[in-house]
């Protein structure tokens, strides 16, 4: 009762943040418009430049950030649930490492000059070809430890492959292209990366959305979670599959950005009283807000540096994870 | 000795990209008038080409003494640091990029309806005259991008008037790649990203680089070179060759020819 009204109130808070983040990060960039005037531009039917700039420019950023950060808070909490492994995070289903090689190619082919989605297309089909190989690498009736290890070995790949590709790449400029995207940004994406990772990720969310449930009984263990009625086979399909729709997505359109989906889980997990069904919802707006909040950083703290967002949320991330680890170890000791 | 090294796939099917667009783009009658640059390479390049107040903005690399040339010119114009939010308010007709890096920028200024042009990175002499007749078309300043072509020829051909074909040239520093080509275009071998014990046995008379006197002489805090490389070197003529000069084509990489010739000049006959 008190638990139920403590996790409403944190879902509340946790909105109410994400919605002021949004709109500091639709306030924030190098034009100086006015506040009242940047929402007006918003919701106007013209076309003046501050229109443009709000629609066109920060309007895409702002939404990829809320959604990217859902997409790594949820499927990171789905992913720790499902594999009761602290260490789960979006990227170890080899999901990120695969479309991030498959961008790295659409680069060090030259098809990105041709034609503008070549780069996330070339993603999305990558991470595809990924999901095929780790689900059929686990096998339909696979535990989670071939999940997990499947995983690794697709990640291991495409890392190497990625790292073949700026090995041989013969133009210096390609080989610093590819360097920084893979450093994760929001920066100058259009609506158009919004309209492509869109469909992906609410299709994403809403497999993962569904685990709830299954991810409470399979606290108390596979086979007694087998005997309440949950399909494994169902919940590992909507885990894997999920995870990739909605992070494929996100690493698609802004490169891989680490830590949130690690690190979110594990700081609220202890304010929905370790209950995976509630973490999720929790998650997704957590992540929204870390992401969110590490973009408008980027923009604050050195507008003209172009400081990669990915850089920024592991920067942060990994010392607070330090700080998590060690704050736990003594309660446990 | 005219033709261009031969490019990787990648190089080429930027360059069949490049020619694509330039296809595509019909001749536009009126020059643009408020031009900006969001590359060190076009940002050069217009400024030696564009005419009074034409270009309106270069990138912050322009103005960067270590990667730059046109340092002092850079910095009558307006900086932008490639945010397309922060070019589109600078309201040009034209936007010029490198097909690298501003990748994302570059979409998102098209969908704005801002015309940009790309610029591939020049790999040869051939690859810079095309470049500036490019630009020269762009601006309206065909006649302009003929004079530095011609100006370029002409020093060009004086440094090829007399021709050294046997010098061997040790390109030091892995991003020193440009000037393995201009070795090339001299007469001389090229013998960047060669083998150590390949280099070794070619016994290299020059050293071409950033600071080529790490390589050729001892000095205390070289731990990182090779002491095989060092040996093969040793008495090797060293040429500092700037970054600045070798990073975008143009007529610095003649100035950057020059000096790998007076160097070349300088040793003695082979042994």
């Amino acid at each position: 009762m008190s638990g139920a009204a403590r996790y409403r109130l944190l879902l509340c808070g946790l909105g109410g943040l994400t919605v002021v983040l949004f709109l500091l990060s639709l306030s924030v960039g190098p034009a100086a418009i006015a506040f009242s005037d940047s929402v007006r531009a918003l919701f106007s039917d013209q076309s003046d430049a501050i229109a443009l700039i709000m629609k066109e420019v920060r309007l895409p950023r702002a939404l990829l950030g809320l959604m990217i950060g859902a997409t790594l808070g949820l499927s990171g909490a789905a992913l720790q649930g499902y594999l009761r492994n602290p260490l789960a995070e979006p990227g170890l289903i080899g999901i990120s490492a695969a479309a991030s090689l498959g961008a790295v190619l659409a680069i060090y082919s030259g098809l990105t000059a041709m034609f503008a989605l070549a780069l996330p297309l070339a993603a999305l089909a990558a991470a595809v070809v990924a999901v095929i190989v780790v689900q059929a690498l686990a096998g339909l009736h696979g535990g989670t430890l071939s999940i997990i290890l499947a995983g690794v070995a697709v990640s291991s790949f495409a890392g190497a492959m990625t790292s073949l590709a700026l090995n041989l790449s013969s133009n210096p400029f390609a080989a610093m292209e590819i360097m920084f995207w893979m450093l994760g940004s929001l920066a100058d994406r259009s609506m158009l990366h919004v309209w492509l990772a869109g469909p992906f990720m609410i299709t994403g969310w809403a497999m993962l959305a569904l685990l709830g449930r299954s991810l409470d009984a399979l606290t108390l263990g596979n086979d007694t979670a087998a005997s309440m009625g949950v399909d494994l086979r169902r919940v590992q399909m909507l885990a894997v599959f999920g995870t990739a729709a909605s992070v494929g997505a996100a690493t698609a359109v802004a490169g891989a950005i680490g830590f949130v989906g690690l690190v979110v889980p594990h700081v609220l997990r202890p304010l929905v009283g370790a209950r995976p069904s509630r973490l999720l919802p929790a998650s997704a707006l957590g992540g929204a807000c870390v992401v969110l909040a590490a973009d408008i950083a980027v923009r604050i703290i050195a507008p003209e540096r172009d400081v990669k967002l990915g850089v920024l949320t592991a920067l942060v991330g990994a010392p607070f994870f330090l700080w998590l680890v060690y704050r736990t170890r003594r309660r446990l000791a | 000795m005219r033709q261009a090294r031969p490019m990787r796939i990648a190089c080429a099917a930027l360059a069949m990209a490049a020619g694509a667009a330039l296809c595509a783009v019909p001749a536009v009658a009126e020059p643009p008038r408020r031009v900006v640059s969001l590359n060190l390479c076009t940002d050069q390049m217009a400024m030696l080409i564009a005419g009074e107040g034409q270009l309106y903005s270069v990138s912050d690399l322009a103005v960067d003494p270590h990667s730059a040339v046109l340092v002092d010119e850079a910095r009558k114009y307006a900086i932008n640091h490639g945010l397309a939010e922060e070019i589109f308010l600078m309201r040009p007709d034209l936007v010029l990029a490198g097909t690298f890096t501003t990748r994302a920028t570059v979409d998102l200024l098209r969908r704005l309806g801002i015309r940009v042009e790309e610029f591939a990175p020049e790999n040869s002499f051939d690859d810079i005259r095309d470049g500036f007749r490019r630009m020269g078309d762009l601006l309206g300043r065909r006649k302009r991008a003929e004079e530095l072509v011609a100006e370029m020829d002409r020093e060009l051909a004086g440094l090829r008037a007399h021709p050294r074909p046997d010098v061997a040239v040790a390109a030091w520093e892995p991003n020193s790649y440009p000037s393995g080509n201009i070795a090339g275009r001299m007469g001389l071998t090229g013998m960047a990203k060669l083998p150590l014990e390949l280099l070794i046995l070619s016994r290299p008379d020059m050293v071409a680089g950033e600071n080529p006197h790490y390589a050729a002489h001892s000095v205390a805090q070289d731990n990182f070179v090779h002491p095989a490389f060092r040996a093969a070197v040793r008495g090797a003529v060293s040429v500092p060759l700037p970054a600045r000069l070798t990073i975008c084509g143009g007529p610095f990489t003649v100035e950057a020819a020059r000096m790998l010739r007076e160097a070349a000049a300088s040793i003695p006959e082979r042994r």
